[in-house]
């Protein structure tokens, strides 16, 4: 017999079932789909960080920083530069164009060493026009189109700058952001001439960092992509798990025809050769389709993905893909190792059962009462790790811990709980076929747990995540009510034009809040200052978590300033705790207010303070008081007046709905990723009662022999799936609104420095259920309708003597 | 319960064609009485049980029980027949698994509504499975499922008992200890008995033998 017939008579079992081959091969693609497309989205991402740190940050290089955060000045440079020292200066800031708020690089590119890769000017003429005024502002196109006609620089378009940032020369940079003579860092080139000066002797108050350190966008994305790497690794273990319970019935079932290869001469090796060539042929197949409904799946996440990350993090990611070869390779080899892990078990057992023993498909799906009662005690101490975690470990690292925990403990208890509630509805049933429909229940769980516990985590996610998106959504609204109390923002393109403005609107309005803000760096951070004038807005709406009793007098005299809650978490800052905002200037922390969505810190200050610390501080934006009704009547006279584009008078509806566009669109991902979830267990389900129904017969047929009718069998069956469904859904109710605390108290606080109050949303879980119900429901229609429409003679063959 | 089988026709598709097991079957059975149905394998023994019992239907014929034609009764009426009136044994998959020895003891006298703790006690009693009630069929043996399926059986005091080979999974003195026990306790509840064998032996043992070729009755 040669190799190919004994392949024709394995490969015929799949051609007689088609929908088993379809579970297995949905199965591994689904697997292979979502783990890549989620290592696609991270890869992308993460190259993106790395070329905005190589770019923007000359993150290759070593630089030289201030250790307390100041500004370094310029004469450090030239010390440096006149003791021989390659080196070469960067002034760094925010710095708005119009509306547009850029970060601004500001570079010297004669002395910008050769292999860092920022801004190529191309010829002497270019280099020219970029360091002699009125000079030339680098910036991606998409930033172009945003800023053009909003500054009387000249714009240059280079593909290699990333959104959002601007490379200028640093001379402009230090007028622009009005910090002349300052320096945020010195880059230092790889070569440098031997027996120089050593730096600690020329710039002992400065510190070395050496390159290729994290960047911060790395370190505060890292918990969202551990988020979207768990969510991979579980679609990725369901796919498996499909394949898995796919390959064990089909060996099960195939055992007669090995028998059979055998005993006509196939040795085992080449029967374990083949079956392994039909896995890896069929790892292939599956991969391709993989590979590409993955491709797929990440060009559809990615633009929400990358909003996400603009939103919660202000790092920037192009929202398309680029297809990597190495992509396609690591997808076919995670289909091909997938689906060997996963039928290890099938194999190994092939090699060991006698050649004569007896195939049980029907014992194959069920666990042993060790295996249960292992599974058992793994989830309680599971459970009980979380507890211990969120007792006394903290951290974001601790915090995914307890999450972990609680998720991976909760799924292996359910069967166990699942069980005990079963048994206990059967033993308090009277009615013969009540107490069979609860045993027959209980005798399924083996076989539907993995998808049951699939369909748990699913619906724990989508609950846990529905309620903090809701519980943030809720929260930022009303913060943003209070926040957004002027009823009208306008802002001046120049100076001069602000001036005249504040002159035309003392007479026409209730009260002008300016809104002047500066960048620097305190306690090593990044921040924004803003000042605020003395007016009972703030002291009427100004959403304050803590504060000292009169903290507004406190503000406005200078001495006392407020911190937004993230910097007040991260620097574990307490009330009276002193700041020092610039040289001359040190503030006590006297209130904390919240500041939903803004990765950085702030302090608001009294603008007095502020304007006298940074008196060219830019006041173009300014927040109006006035009657609702007068509201539309300003907007056109100031319109009128000052021919201001509409983009520079935005009416507080207006600001609020941008403000609630953005928050939907940064939590669009999360939406499509639960969807996804719900999608994997459906598909679980699906699978598994596929593969049960070609167990049930046996099951099935004595209760109708008995008077029972297919039609009612059905009706039971899919009665039995929706309990499953249903309590699977309670005990998800619980669990996710454990995992939605842990976020909002736990996660959240450690990852983004902001801790909400948590809300329940009964209406979302009805919707939820529904959706659940849904998939149910087509999860069971084809085994279902199998079932329904079975002949009887495909029953009478389980009563048969020769079957 | 009265038995009558008028020209009874079955066939089914196969891959060759269409095959006819059953070809014009007549057969009368008294109240109580116990007959043995014998023939060659394929002669269609399990197919005219099957009819009897409900659980398919002929092409063409009538079968009469207690004077209802069952035959032109839809699934739904079948069912109920079969819940309420016959009791089957069959050489394997008897049981439902998700139940126990007790459970499955009382399932159908509980769907048939004629539930009686007394009588089942008696009937654990003399199959002797008293020891094996809180076990599942997958923890018995084959002689064991047996006598637990006899057991479920008379438990509902059917009119009509059908067996298909209840012994054939049996040896020779386990089976001849069931059979005996199935025999007593069924002339103990008055039921009329169709038994399928291939063994002489056993049929020897019952009121009347009635042997099947080719499909028809000789």
């Amino acid at each position: 017999m040669t190799m190919w017939t004994a392949a024709t008579a394995l490969l015929s079992h799949w051609r007689r079932r088609p929908l088993q081959l379809g579970a297995l091969l949905s199965g591994l693609a689904l697997a292979t789909a979502l783990w890549s497309g989620v290592q696609a989205i991270n890869a992308e991402a993460r190259a993106s960080y790395a070329r905005a740190a190589a770019v923007l940050d000359q993150n290759g290089l070593a630089h030289l920083v201030s250790p307390n955060g100041r500004a370094i000045p310029q004469s450090a440079f030239v010390r440096l530069r006149r003791a021989g020292w390659n080196v070469s200066p960067v002034l760094e800031g925010e710095y708005r164009f119009g509306t547009t708020r850029l970060r601004v690089i500001g570079i010297e590119p004669l002395t910008m060493p050769a292999e860092t890769d920022t801004v190529d000017l191309g010829n002497a003429e270019d280099l020219l026009s970029f360091i002699t005024p009125p000079g030339i502002v680098v910036v991606s196109p998409g930033t172009a189109e945003k800023i053009r006609g909003q500054t009387d620089l000249a714009l240059r378009v280079s593909d290699r700058m990333l959104d959002g940032a601007a490379f200028i020369d640093i001379g402009l940079a230090q007028r622009l952001l009005r910090r002349e003579g300052e320096l945020s860092r010195i880059v230092i080139a790889e070569n440098q001439r031997p027996g120089l000066e050593p730096l600690g002797t020329l710039v002992p108050t400065l510190s070395v960092r050496e390159s290729n350190a994290q960047s911060d966008v790395e370190h505060l994305t890292e918990s969202f992509h551990l988020n979207l790497t768990a969510f991979g690794f579980l679609a990725f273990a369901v796919g498996l798990l499909i394949v898995y319970s796919t390959i064990g019935l089909a060996f099960e079932q195939r055992r007669p025809t090995f028998r059979t290869l055998r005993c006509l001469g196939v040795s085992l090796r080449a029967l374990a050769v083949l079956l392994l060539s039909e896995l890896v042929l069929f790892a292939l197949a599956a991969g391709a389709v993989g590979v590409a409904i993955g491709y797929l799946v990440a060009s559809l996440l990615l633009p929400g993905v990358a909003a996400t990350l603009e939103g919660l993090y202000g790092a920037s990611v192009p929202g398309t893909l680029s297809l990597r070869p190495e992509w396609w390779v690591s997808g076919f080899a995670i289909a091909v190792a997938g689906t060997l892990v996963s039928s290890a078990q099938s194999l190994l057992r092939l090699m060991r059962v006698p050649l004569l023993a007896a195939a049980q498909p029907q014992a194959w799906g069920r666990s042993s009462q060790a295996g249960r009662r292992f599974q058992v005690l793994a989830a309680a101490a599971l459970l009980a790790l979380s507890g211990a975690l969120l007792l006394w470990a903290d951290g974001l690292q601790a915090g995914f811990g307890v999450l972990g925990c609680l998720l991976l403990g909760a799924s292996l208890l359910l069967p166990a709980v699942l069980s005990s509630l079963l048994t206990l509805m059967q033993r308090t049933s009277s009615r013969a076929l009540v107490t069979w429909f609860w045993a027959d229940a209980r005798q399924q769980l083996p076989g539907l747990s993995l998808a049951l516990m699939a369909l748990l985590l699913a619906l724990a996610a989508n609950v846990g995540v529905g309620t903090m998106v809701s519980s943030f959504r809720l929260t930022f609204i009303g913060w943003l009510d209070q926040r957004l109390a002027a009823e009208l923002y306008v802002a001046a393109r120049n100076e001069g034009e602000a001036d005249r403005l504040r002159t035309w609107l003392a007479a026409k309005v209730e009260s002008v809040l300016p809104i002047v803000s500066v960048d620097a760096e305190v306690r090593g951070q990044p921040m924004q200052i803003f000042g605020v004038v003395d007016d009972p807005t703030y002291r009427k709406h100004w959403p304050l978590i803590v504060g000292i009793p009169d903290v507004w007098d406190w503000v406005a005299s200078g001495e006392g300033v407020l911190v937004n809650e993230q910097f007040w978490r991260r620097e574990r800052l307490s009330i009276g705790d002193e700041l020092d905002l610039a040289s001359d200037w040190k503030a006590a922390v006297v209130g904390v207010y919240s500041d939903y969505g803004n990765p950085k810190g702030q302090v608001i200050a009294g603008i007095s303070a502020l304007t006298s610390r940074y008196p060219h501080v830019s006041r173009l934006r300014y927040g109006l008081r006035v009657k609702p009704d007068q509201v539309a009547d300003l907007r056109s006279s100031l319109s009128d007046e000052f021919g201001l584009p509409p983009e520079n008078i935005l009416d507080q509806a207006a600001l609020k709905e941008q403000s609630r566009r953005i928050f939907d669109r940064t939590f669009l991902v999360t939406g499509a990723l639960n969807i996804f979830t719900l999608g994997v267990a459906a598909l679980a389900m699906f699978s598994s009662l596929l593969t049960l129904s070609e167990m049930r017969l046996p099951q099935l047929a004595p209760v109708w022999a008995m008077g029972v009718t297919r039609r009612d069998l059905a009706l039971l069956e899919l009665l039995r799936t929706l309990v499953l469904w249903l309590a699977t859904f309670i005990a998800a109710l619980p669990l996710g609104l454990a995992l939605a605390w842990v976020l909002l108290a736990v996660v959240n606080v450690e990852a983004f420095g902001w801790r909400l109050p948590m809300h329940i949303f009964p209406y979302e879980w009805v919707r939820l259920g529904l959706v659940a119900l849904a998939a149910a429901v087509v999860s069971v229609f084809i085994p279902l309708r199998r079932l329904a429409g079975l002949a009887p003679s495909e029953l009478l063959k389980v009563f048969a003597n020769e079957r | 319960m009265v038995i009558a089988l008028r020209n009874l026709r079955k066939s089914y598709e196969t891959a060759e064609g269409r095959l006819e097991v059953l070809r014009g079957i007549n057969l009368d059975l008294g109240a109580g009485e116990r007959v043995a149905l014998t023939g060659e394998s394929g002669s269609g023994k399990s197919t005219l049980l099957h009819l009897v019992a409900g659980l398919d239907r002929p092409d063409s014929g009538e079968i009469v029980i207690g004077g209802r034609d069952i035959s032109k009764l839809d699934d739904r009426g079948r069912a109920a027949y079969r819940r309420a009136e016959v009791g089957l044994v069959f050489q394997q998959f008897n049981l439902v698994p998700s139940l126990d020895v007790a459970e499955n003891i009382a399932f159908h006298a509980k769907l048939a509504g004629r539930h009686d703790l007394a009588w089942e006690n008696e009937l654990v009693e003399r199959l002797g499975i008293g020891p094996l009630l809180t076990r599942y069929p997958e923890q018995l043996s084959t002689g064991q499922q047996q006598r637990v399926a006899i057991g479920r059986t008379l438990a509902a005091r059917p009119g009509l008992v059908l067996a298909d080979e209840p012994t054939g999974n049996l040896d020779e003195a386990n089976g001849d200890a069931v059979l005996e026990t199935m025999l007593s306790l069924s002339k103990g509840t008055g039921s009329t008995l169709l038994l399928v064998t291939h063994s002489q032996r056993l049929a020897d043992r019952l009121d009347r033998q009635v042997h099947l070729r080719s499909g028809k009755l000789e």
